[in-house]
C-alpha cells in the first residue's frame, strides 16, 4: 500500500530531521547546554513538526479533494446518451468505478497488461469476460463510453497519487529544511514547540464541531434532495407508509406520522415501565439502603445499563416475545397476533432504561441538601414523609430532567425496535400490534438493495433529520433543566 | 405534666403509646419503602432473566453433533472410487458401507438408504475424497472422520426438535430419528465441542451448524484498534485542551456544547454520518473494519472526552502550582504532572468507551457490515483494515435476522462470546480503578 | 410531676422537663459524649457552650433521637421527656420529634411557599380538621416566630426568598407550628448577621415564656444574653452546669474558666 509507505517516509524524514537539529544545537553550543534556551529536544521537535504536520495536512485535503476532482471531471466524460432510461449518472458513476476497480484487479492478478488495461475498447475486444475471469464484480455489460470513463478514471487517479507524493515528500523536505534553518542556540524552541501543541490541540478539540457539523450537512443535503423528489407536506402530514420495493420511486406513500406515532408509543410504554422503577429504586437505594444493599444493588443495575442494546434486541424477539404471545396470544387472550409488537420493545426499552433513570435519579436525590431532610425529620415527619413531600418536589425539576434524557434514549434507540417492534407502519392504539419506528425504518430504507439516488433511501435521511432535531431539543431542553436544579443548589 | 399557658395544645399522649394516625402514618412508611424493594427486585429480576436466557439459549451453540467414524480405506477402494464418474458419490457409498459394518459390529441393525444420510450429514462424500486426495498416506491407515450433523439433528440433541413437532420435509424426516437413536447408542453421533463456532466464519443462510463468528470477532478487532489508535489521542488532546488551556470565549462554549450533545445523539445517526461521509462522499469501501471504527471512533470520542476530562479535573490544582512554581511551561506542567497523574482514569474511562463501541450495532448496519457475509479471514494487517468483514454484533444481528432457527441459538451463542469480551473489558477497567485509584 | 429529682437547685418557678443521666454517644469507634447527666428545666433557656467539637450538638441531637438518621451513632444512658425514656423501644420518634421541635445551624425552608412550610408540621400531624384551622395555625405560628408583619401579605411566595434572618424565624415558626414542648436550636444565629440576630433572640427570650428551649451557640455573649441556664462541655465531658450567671461570673471548674476568658476553645 503505497500510500501507508509514503506516511512513514514522511515519519521517517521527520526522525532523521528531529536528530539532525538537535545534533546540529548541541553542536552550536559547543557542548554547553545552559548557553542554550531550550532543552534539545525541542529544537528537534520543532524542525520534526515542521517537516512532518504540513506534509501530512497538505496529504489528508489531497486524498479528500482528489476523489471529488476525478469524479467531476470523469462524470463529464459520459455523454447523456450512456445513461440508461432506468438509471443516474451516479449510478454509471458506481459502474465505472467498479470496472475501473475491475481493470487494476486485472492487472494485479496477471489477467492483463497495463498497456492492455489503459488502450482497451469494449466495442473490439470482450472486457466484460476478461475482467470477470480475473475475478471482478462485474454487474452489467462494460459498455464503451463507461470503459473509456473507467479508463481516464485509473489515469487521472494515478498521475494524481503521482503528484501527491511528490507534493508531500517535498513539503516534508522543505518544511525539515526551514527547521533546521531555524536552530539556533538562542532560537526560542519550547515556544514555538508548544505553541504547535497548542494547535493541535484545538485542532482535535474542534472535531466536536466537524462531526457535528458533518452530521447536520449530510443530513441536510439529502433531505432538500429528498424533498425535491418527494414533497415535504406529504412527508410530514401522509398517514401512510408504503414504499414500493423497485426502488426506483413511482406509487411510494412516505408519511412519517405513523412512524412517529410508532417512535412515541414504544417510547411510552418504555418509560412507564422504566419511570417508576427506576425512579423507586433510586429512591430506596440513596435514601433507605444500607451501604452493603446500595454496594451491591447500584452496580448490579447499573449492569443492565453496559449490555449491548443488540443483546436487548434479541431479548425481545426471542423471549419476551415469544412469553408475551403464550399469555396475550391466540392461545391466551387473543389480543396479540406475533411475538414482535410495541408491547414487546417497549418493555424491553424499559427494561434497558432502568439504570439509566435510576442513577441519573440517584445523582440528583443526592444532590439535596442534607439539612432539607433534617428540617423535616425535626418537625416529626416519617422519612417517607420526607421523601415525597420534600426531596421530590425539591428533586423535580431534575428528575423531569432525567425523565426526558431517558426519553430521548428511546426515542434514538434503533436494534430493540429493529428486532422486536415489527416492521409494518401503522397507525394503532392497541399495543399488542406490531409497528414500526423512525429508526427500524432509517436501517430498512439504507440497508436494502436500492439507489442512492432514489426516494425510498433518500427518505431516511429526512427520517434521520427529524430523529436529529426532535433528540436534539430533548437533550437541550433536559440538559438545561438539569443544569439549572444544579445551580439552586450549589 | 399540665402547660396552662397552651390553651390550644390538643391533649397529647403518652410518648410510650403510639396513638392511631402515627400507626397509620408508620404503615404508610412501611409501604413506601416497600415499593423500593420491588423496584429493585424487578430490576435485578429483569437481570435475571435476560442472564438465565441467554446462558439457556447461547451454551448449547458451543457444542454441535457429529457423526465420528472410524475406518480403514484401501488403496483399491481408493483407486475404484477415483476411476468413478461420480466420485464424492462413489465415496458416499464407502461411507455408508464402512457405517453399516460399525453397525453390524455393534449389533445393531437399522435400515438406512443413502437419502437418509445426506439429510443428517449433508454430502459426507467430498470431505473424504478432499481428505484423501491431500492425504494419500493415510489410505490404508485407519482414520477418524467427525462430520457436523445438520441443523436438525443438532437441534434434536439439543431439545429444540422432537419427534412431535418434527415435519416431514425434503429436509428431514420423522423416521430419521430411529437412525439418529441408533446412532447415537452406538456412539458413533456424538455432541462435541463445537471450536469452529469460535474460529469459524459465517455460513451460508440454510447451514446454521457451521456458522462460526470467528471471522467477525477479528472484524470487530480491527474496528477496536481504529477506534483505539484515534479516539484515545484525539480525546485526551482535545479535554487537555479544554480542562487546561481553552480561554472562556464563545468558540470554547461552542466545543462544549456540541460535546454534551453528541454525546446524546442516537447512534442510528451516527451510521448516516458515516454513509453519508465516509462512503458516499469519500468513497472508502463498504463494510471495512476501517469506516466502522471512523464512525464508532466519532461516537466514542465524546464518552472518552468526558471520563477524561473529570479525572483531569480530579488532579488537585496545587500540582498544577507546584510544577508552575519551579518554573516549568504550562504545557510542560500539564505533560510532566498533570496528565501523568489523571493517567489511570483516562484508561479507565478509555476501556469503558471502547466496551461501548464493541457492543455497537446500529451504525454498522448502514455502513454495510450486515450485508456481507465474512466467510474469510483477512489476508494480512492491511486487508484486515479495508477488506469487507463484519463485526460481533453486526454477525449477531444477521443471524438473529435469518429464518432457520438453528441460526438464533448461534445468535445467542455469539451473545455470550460478546459479553465475555465486554465483561473482560470492564473487569480491567475495574481493577485499575480500584489499582490506581487516588483520593487527594 | 412525678420523678421530681432530690438535689436540684431550689427554684420554686421551675420543674424539670429533660432528664439526661450517663449519657454515653458513639460515633462508630469514636467515644463522643461521655457521662453526661444534665437537667433541663422548663419554661427556661439553657445554652449549651464549649469549643468546636465538644460534643455539644451531638447531645443536643440526642434530645429529639436526630442522631437516628446517621447509621454509625449510638446512644447509651437514660433520657426523660417528663419522666418518660425517649430511647425506650415503644417510642416512635415520630411523634417525639413533634413533641421535641428543632430548629438547624442554617436557615433551611423547604423549596416551597411560606404557607405550606409551615402548615408541612401541622399537616403530616393532622393537627387540623379543616383550612380555616390550618390557616388559624400558620398565622399563630408565623406570629410567635415574630414574623407575620413580615410576610402576611406573600404567603404563598416561595420560603427561599427571604432573607437569611426572615428564613431562620420562618423556621423557628415552622418549629413551633406543630405545637412543640422543648425547642432545641443549633447554632441558630451562626449563620445571620448582627441584626437579624438581635431579632432571633429577642424571640428565643419571647418563646421561653412556652417552651423548655434548649440552644447550642458558639458565642458566650450569646449565651449570657438569652439563657437562664448554662451548661459548659469540653472534650464529650459536661464540664458543669449552673444559673448562666454563676457559669459566667465565678465558674468552679478550671476549664470552664479557661475557655470563658478565651484562653481555650
Amino acid at each position: 500500500m503505497p500510500l501507508l509507505w509514503l506516511i512513514l517516509l514522511v515519519l521517517a524524514i521527520a526522525a532523521g530531521v528531529f536528530i539532525f537539529a538537535r545534533a546540529r544545537v548541541l553542536a552550536q553550543s559547543g557542548q554547553d547546554r545552559r548557553t542554550l534556551h531550550s532543552l534539545p529536544n525541542y529544537y528537534g521537535s520543532n524542525a520534526a513538526m515542521k517537516s512532518a504536520i504540513p506534509a501530512l495536512l497538505v496529504l489528508v485535503i489531497w486524498l479528500i479533494a482528489q476523489p471529488l476532482y476525478v469524479n467531476t471531471s470523469v462524470s463529464g466524460m459520459i455523454p447523456d446518451t450512456a445513461i440508461a432510461e432506468s438509471s443516474s449518472r451516479s449510478l454509471v458513476l458506481a459502474e465505472v468505478r467498479r470496472t475501473a476497480e475491475g481493470l487494476d484487479l486485472a492487472i494485479a492478478t496477471g489477467n492483463m497488461t497495463e498497456d492492455e488495461a489503459r488502450n482497451m475498447r469494449a466495442d473490439i475486444s470482450d472486457v466484460t469476460q476478461r475482467l470477470s475471469d480475473a475475478g471482478a464484480i462485474v454487474t452489467s455489460q462494460v459498455t464503451q463510453p463507461v470503459l473509456r470513463a473507467a479508463q481516464q478514471f485509473r489515469v487521472l487517479n494515478a498521475t494524481g497519487y503521482q503528484i501527491m507524493t511528490a507534493v508531500v515528500l517535498l513539503i516534508a523536505i522543505a518544511g525539515g529544511l526551514w527547521g533546521v534553518r531555524e536552530t539556533r542556540p538562542e532560537f526560542r524552541a519550547r515556544n514555538v514547540v508548544e505553541q504547535g501543541i497548542c494547535v493541535l490541540l484545538i485542532a482535535a478539540a474542534s472535531i466536536a464541531i466537524l462531526t457535528t457539523l458533518g452530521i447536520v450537512l449530510s443530513l441536510v443535503f439529502n433531505t432538500i434532495e429528498f424533498f425535491r423528489l418527494y414533497p415535504a407536506s406529504e412527508f410530514f402530514f401522509g398517514t401512510s407508509w408504503a414504499p414500493s420495493f423497485s426502488g426506483r420511486g413511482g406509487a411510494s406513500d412516505l408519511g412519517i406520522l405513523p412512524l412517529l406515532w410508532g417512535t412515541f408509543y414504544i417510547s411510552i410504554v418504555a418509560l412507564i415501565v422504566a419511570v417508576p422503577i427506576g425512579l423507586f429504586s433510586a429512591i430506596y437505594l440513596s435514601e433507605y439502603a444500607s451501604p452493603k444493599v446500595r454496594a451491591f444493588a447500584k452496580p448490579m443495575l447499573e449492569v443492565l445499563a453496559g449490555i449491548p442494546t443488540i443483546v436487548y434486541g434479541l431479548f425481545a424477539l426471542l423471549t419476551v416475545g415469544p412469553l408475551l404471545v403464550s399469555v396475550f396470544g391466540d392461545d391466551g387472550l387473543g389480543w396479540m397476533q406475533a411475538g414482535t409488537a410495541v408491547m414487546t420493545a417497549g418493555l424491553v426499552m424499559g427494561i434497558m432504561l432502568i439504570p439509566f433513570v435510576s442513577s441519573l435519579s440517584d445523582d440528583i436525590i443526592n444532590a439535596v441538601p442534607q439539612a432539607m431532610r433534617d428540617g423535616s425529620y425535626g418537625l416529626g415527619a416519617t422519612q417517607s414523609e420526607t421523601i415525597r413531600q420534600v426531596v421530590l418536589p425539591a428533586a423535580l425539576p431534575g428528575i423531569v430532567g432525567a425523565i426526558l434524557l431517558a426519553a430521548s434514549r428511546a426515542i434514538g434507540e434503533t436494534m430493540i425496535v429493529v428486532l422486536g417492534a415489527g416492521a409494518a407502519a401503522r397507525l394503532s392504539l392497541n399495543p399488542f400490534d406490531a409497528m414500526t419506528t423512525v429508526t427500524a425504518k432509517i436501517v430498512s430504507q439504507l440497508t436494502g438493495d436500492s439507489d442512492f439516488a432514489s426516494p425510498e433511501a433518500l427518505v431516511a435521511f429526512a427520517l434521520g433529520m427529524t430523529l436529529f432535531v426532535i433528540t436534539l431539543g430533548l437533550n437541550i431542553f433536559a440538559l438545561y433543566i438539569v443544569r439549572k436544579y444544579r445551580e439552586q443548589y450549589e | 405534666m399540665t402547660d396552662a399557658s397552651m390553651d390550644s395544645v390538643p391533649v397529647k399522649g403518652t410518648l410510650t403509646t403510639v396513638d392511631a394516625r402515627t400507626k397509620k402514618r408508620n404503615a404508610a412508611e412501611k409501604r413506601f419503602k416497600a415499593y423500593g424493594i420491588v423496584a429493585i427486585l424487578i430490576g435485578l429480576f429483569f437481570l435475571v432473566v435476560l442472564a438465565v436466557s441467554i446462558l439457556r439459549s447461547g451454551i448449547p451453540a458451543f457444542t454441535q453433533a457429529e457423526m465420528q467414524l472410524e475406518f480403514v480405506l484401501t488403496q483399491e477402494e481408493f483407486d475404484a472410487a477415483e476411476s468413478q464418474v461420480l466420485k464424492t458419490k462413489a465415496y458416499e457409498n464407502i461411507f455408508i458401507t464402512k457405517l453399516q459394518d460399525a453397525l453390524t459390529e455393534k449389533g445393531l441393525t437399522v435400515a438406512f438408504d443413502a437419502a437418509a444420510i445426506e439429510r443428517l450429514l449433508g454430502k459426507p462424500g467430498s470431505t473424504i475424497r478432499e481428505f484423501y486426495r491431500a492425504n494419500p498416506d493415510q489410505i490404508g491407515q485407519p482414520v477418524t472422520f467427525s462430520l457436523p450433523a445438520s441443523s436438525r439433528v443438532d437441534g434434536y440433541f439439543k431439545g429444540r426438535v422432537s419427534r412431535d413437532t418434527v415435519v416431514d420435509s425434503r429436509f428431514f424426516e420423522a423416521s430419521d430419528l430411529d437412525l439418529v437413536d441408533a446412532l447415537a447408542d452406538a456412539g458413533i453421533i456424538v455432541r462435541n465441542f463445537n471450536w469452529n463456532f469460535i474460529t469459524g466464519s459465517d455460513s451460508g443462510v440454510d447451514h446454521p451448524g457451521g456458522a462460526g463468528i470467528g471471522v467477525s470477532v477479528i472484524g470487530s478487532f480491527f474496528m477496536m484498534l481504529v477506534v483505539l489508535a484515534l479516539s484515545l489521542p484525539i480525546g485526551v488532546a482535545a479535554s487537555i485542551y479544554l480542562e487546561e488551556f481553552a480561554p472562556q470565549n464563545w468558540f470554547t462554549d461552542l466545543i462544549e456544547v456540541n460535546i454534551s450533545n453528541l454525546a446524546a445523539v442516537p447512534s442510528i445517526v451516527f451510521g448516516i454520518l458515516g454513509l453519508a461521509v465516509f462512503i458516499q462522499f469519500m468513497h472508502l469501501p463498504q463494510s471495512a473494519p476501517l469506516v466502522g471504527g471512523l464512525v464508532l471512533t466519532l461516537m466514542t470520542l465524546p464518552t472518552i472526552i468526558i471520563s477524561t476530562r473529570a479525572s483531569l479535573k480530579a488532579v488537585p490544582p496545587s500540582i498544577r502550582e507546584a510544577a508552575l512554581g519551579v518554573g516549568a511551561s504550562k504545557m510542560q506542567t500539564v505533560f510532566h504532572h498533570v496528565l501523568p497523574l489523571a493517567a489511570p482514569g483516562i484508561l479507565t474511562g478509555t476501556i469503558i468507551g471502547l466496551a461501548q463501541a464493541l457492543g455497537e450495532t446500529a451504525p454498522l448496519l448502514l455502513i454495510g457490515m450486515v450485508g456481507f457475509i465474512a466467510r474469510a479471514y483477512p489476508e494480512g494487517v492491511v486487508s484486515g483494515f479495508i477488506d469487507p468483514n463484519s463485526a460481533m454484533p453486526a454477525q449477531i444481528y444477521t443471524w438473529a435476522a435469518r429464518a432457520d432457527a438453528g441460526f438464533y441459538e448461534k445468535a445467542w451463542g455469539g451473545i455470550i462470546i460478546l459479553l465475555i469480551f465486554l465483561l473482560t473489558m470492564n473487569i480491567i477497567a475495574i481493577i485499575l480503578r480500584r489499582r490506581f485509584e487516588r483520593r487527594w | 410531676m412525678y420523678d421530681i429529682p432530690h438535689h436540684t437547685q431550689e427554684t420554686a418557678v421551675t420543674d424539670v422537663k429533660i432528664k439526661a443521666k450517663d449519657v454515653q454517644v458513639y460515633y462508630g469507634d469514636t467515644h463522643a459524649i461521655k457521662d453526661v447527666s444534665v437537667e433541663i428545666e422548663n419554661n427556661t433557656v439553657t445554652a449549651f457552650i464549649g469549643p468546636s467539637g465538644c460534643g455539644k450538638s451531638t447531645f443536643l441531637r440526642c434530645l429529639n433521637r436526630m442522631n437516628d438518621t446517621i447509621d454509625i451513632c449510638r446512644v447509651q444512658g437514660d433520657i426523660l421527656i417528663d419522666g418518660e425514656d425517649i430511647y425506650d423501644k415503644r417510642v416512635d420518634p415520630v411523634q417525639l420529634r413533634a413533641k421535641v421541635g428543632m430548629v438547624f445551624q442554617k436557615p433551611n425552608p423547604f423549596p416551597k411557599s411560606i404557607y405550606d412550610n409551615i402548615a408541612y408540621g401541622p399537616r403530616i400531624h393532622g393537627m387540623a380538621r379543616n383550612k380555616a384551622e390550618l390557616d388559624e395555625i400558620v398565622e399563630r405560628a408565623l406570629r410567635r416566630g415574630a414574623i407575620w408583619d413580615e410576610v402576611k401579605d406573600r404567603l404563598q411566595a416561595p420560603g427561599t426568598g427571604l432573607s437569611g434572618g426572615q428564613q431562620q424565624r420562618l423556621c423557628i415558626a415552622r418549629a413551633v407550628a406543630t405545637e412543640p414542648e422543648v425547642l432545641l436550636m443549633d447554632e441558630p444565629c451562626s449563620a445571620l448577621d448582627p441584626i437579624a440576630t438581635a431579632q432571633v433572640e429577642e424571640l428565643i427570650d419571647e418563646l421561653r415564656q412556652n417552651y423548655a428551649v434548649v440552644i447550642v451557640t458558639h458565642s458566650m455573649q450569646q449565651a449570657a444574653r438569652v439563657s437562664q441556664k448554662t451548661a459548659f462541655f469540653h472534650l464529650g465531658n459536661l464540664v458543669e452546669y449552673d444559673d448562666t450567671s454563676k457559669i459566667f461570673t465565678n465558674p468552679e471548674d478550671s476549664r470552664t474558666e479557661s475557655y470563658i476568658t478565651g484562653r481555650i476553645g
